[in-house]
């Protein structure tokens, strides 16, 4: 078995060219580890300033020095003067040269809040292995949450899946499972390895690629929908991870909701990075309170 | 009196035919794309292994995850009630029934009379089920024969962090670029199904004694892993482990004391 | 912050809730000792409130887990009777 590519992201750093770094108080960097893709994130006094996505490589350690070092590089910004590093996603507690560790839930509801503003209160977060659904305040601070990384349904994954048992690249999923006649029905089978089986039979039974795809992207809309009613489901509404490149499952979701979901207010913003961009806006608000933490890292290199 | 049971499961179709209490015809096959027709075919398969015409059976009972889809049966009988029945019939000395299937497994406790007294279920999750040792099996390139036997002679205890198939074949994969052994990596995987299976056992206060049926009776790997587990020496498999619930229906259509 | 440990898979939905703005009003914690499989860890959270939440090895099988305290007939569970803020439920 091969290790498949299932979501491409531009690998590429990227910052606000209208800000500059000289006259900052307080620089704070964010790290992410997630199980596909690791974000770093730089703020400017609380400011978004940059940002890397790379590859999760084979530790937490090096995803997160393969993300922050060309970054740093770019923002021409020195390893030294960065006041506060906080590290988070399911790597958190790996990363040996955070300050401190935030869970991905909080840095996602802080994050998120700042992409879209105050009126923003439920976030989906689709994952490469897992799921979550967050409910947070106008300030960004989460009020309500659930995470499944237990089962493979509703993640990347799941999707990934199905998509190698009928040979269909994923990126061709959103797009072919609305190529079809009739609105499909949901695939019964929750359990990946039950709507296998089920897929395999409805190939079998006559139905094309496009309807098979169709009737699993339902199933995992209507799963997420039933996530969502568990934290209980408001206005505005947002969605990150790498499902969120798949149309087939957030149109679908759109459509159980009756709402859209909303994007950055700044359209240069990718909904990838929420998770690192809390993290560093944690950054900020714990140096400031507590201090910088730069003198603690002395000596120590990336 | 002529009876038969009929197990619809999500792999396997079981039919029995009772002579009173006497087994006078039994068939197995698989379930297929075509169930209905399958079941018909094992049904017509059974009568002619028992020498009796179709017109001979005075009942039918249907069982299993397909039950409801037959429809010329007399009684319709849940697999907790069949199995609890079933196993009974084999040792009348078992209180606790163990039953795991390749889509679902069950804990039975049956009293001294041989009535079903309380249950536990998991269905619909391969992570509790027979597919989960077939997916792992899959997973690492070999029969899943040569797979459950391999675990019988390592002593290792890898745990497995997984909880879900999909995931658990990827951990799976990771063990083998590690270079993992598959007798060590084969006990992992059935420490893991044996451990969640126990956990469901515990939830009908295990009683002995203690017996296993259905598919994953068949497997050493499982059947040691899981008496480790439970801190038990002894376990009772009946002789046909796939067939306990159509014995099972087959007598309570019998009996008539059925109700779904 | 109401809190949902757990998972929804193929054979139902299972989540312990702990709602964290009671729990971090209570001293004794007691739920962590009540548990007699150690579900219950005491941690600062990134609030920097004081409360507990299942430890992370234990959410993915939480069903099991949890199995042994939930026999039949629905007694009272040793986790609920402990908490003293009414902060903890169970899903199932």
């Amino acid at each position: 078995m091969t290790q498949k590519e299932y979501w491409r992201w531009d690998e590429k750093c990227w910052k606000d060219e209208s800000m500059d770094s000289s006259d900052t108080k307080i620089i704070s960097v964010g790290i992410d580890i997630g199980s596909v893709s690791s974000e770093a994130v730089i703020c400017l006094d609380g400011k978004f300033y940059a940002s890397n996505t790379v590859r999760t490589g084979s530790n937490s350690p090096t995803s997160a020095k393969d993300a922050l070092k060309p970054l740093l590089e770019h923002a021409e910004i020195s390893y030294e003067a960065v006041d506060f590093i906080v590290g988070t996603g399911y790597g958190r507690v790996n990363i040996p040269f955070q300050d401190k560790a935030v869970t991905e839930i909080a840095c996602h509801g802080r994050g998120a809040n700042y992409m879209v503003g105050p009126s923003l209160r439920t976030i989906l977060d689709m994952g490469g292995q897992d799921c979550k659904a967050i409910h947070i305040d106008e300030r960004g601070k989460v009020t309500n949450f659930l995470m499944n990384d237990k089962c493979a349904a509703g993640t990347g994954r799941g999707m990934e899946t199905i998509a190698d048992l009928l040979k269909v690249p994923i990126t061709e999923i959103g797009d072919r499972s609305f190529q079809i006649n009739a609105p499909a029905e949901p695939i019964s089978n929750v359990c990946v390895v039950f709507a296998k089986s089920e897929a395999m039979a409805m190939v079998k039974s006559g139905k094309t690629l496009n309807e098979v795809l169709a009737s699993y992207c339902k199933a995992m809309a209507d799963r997420v929908t039933q996530l969502l009613d568990r934290i209980g489901m408001e206005k505005e509404f947002f969605i990150t991870g790498g499902i969120s490149k798949n149309r087939g499952v957030t149109e679908r979701i759109e459509e159980n909701l009756g709402i859209k979901a909303v994007k950055p207010k700044d359209e240069r913003l990718d909904a990838q990075t929420a998770g690192a961009l809390g993290a560093a806006l944690f950054g900020f608000v714990l140096a400031s309170k507590k201090g910088s933490k730069k003198d603690t890292r002395k000596g120590q290199i990336l | 009196m002529i009876s038969a049971g009929i197990d619809i499961g999500s792999k396997n179709i079981k039919v029995i035919i009772l002579n009173g209490k006497k087994t006078i015809g039994e068939a197995i096959r698989t379930s297929g794309e075509n169930q209905e027709k399958a079941v018909d075919e094992t049904l017509a398969l059974a009568v002619k292994n028992a020498k009796i015409d179709r017109s001979d059976i005075d009942k039918i009972a249907a069982t299993g995850i397909g039950r409801k889809t037959f429809k010329n049966a007399d009684y319709v009988i849940t697999d907790v009630t069949a199995g609890g029945r079933g196993i009974f019939e084999c040792n009348n000395s078992v209180r606790t029934g163990i039953e795991i299937g390749a889509e679902e497994s069950k804990a039975i406790r049956v009293s001294q009379t041989g009535k079903v007294t309380d249950s536990a279920v998991n269905e619909k999750c391969a992570a509790g089920s027979g597919s989960f040792v077939e997916s792992m099996a899959r997973a690492l390139g070999i029969n899943v024969k040569l797979f459950a036997e391999l675990a019988l002679s390592s002593d290792a205890t890898i745990p497995m962090n997984a909880q879900c198939a999909v995931f658990a074949e990827s951990e799976v994969v990771s063990l083998i670029a590690q270079n993992t052994s598959q007798k060590d990596i084969s006990k992992a995987v059935h420490d893991s199904i044996a451990s969640r299976v126990s956990s469901m056992a515990r939830r009908v206060k295990l009683e002995p004694k203690i017996a296993i049926f259905g598919g994953l009776a068949y497997n050493p790997g499982f059947v040691s892993a899981f008496k480790k587990n439970l801190e038990i020496e002894e376990i009772f498999i009946p002789e046909k482990p796939l067939f306990v619930d159509a014995l099972g229906a087959a007598l309570l259509a019998q009996e008539k004391t059925v109700e779904d | 912050m109401i809190a949902n440990y757990g998972y929804m898979d193929g054979s139902g939905e299972y989540y312990i809730t702990i709602d964290t703005d009671k729990c971090a009003e209570c001293r004794g914690k007691m739920c962590v000792t009540a548990c007699p499989k150690a579900l219950f860890e005491r941690v600062t959270d990134d609030y920097d409130d004081d409360v507990v939440k299942i430890a992370d090895g234990k959410v993915k099988d939480i069903r099991y887990q949890c199995m042994e305290c939930k026999p039949p007939g629905h007694p009272v569970l040793p986790c609920i009777a402990a908490c003293t803020p009414m902060a903890l439920k169970h899903s199932w």
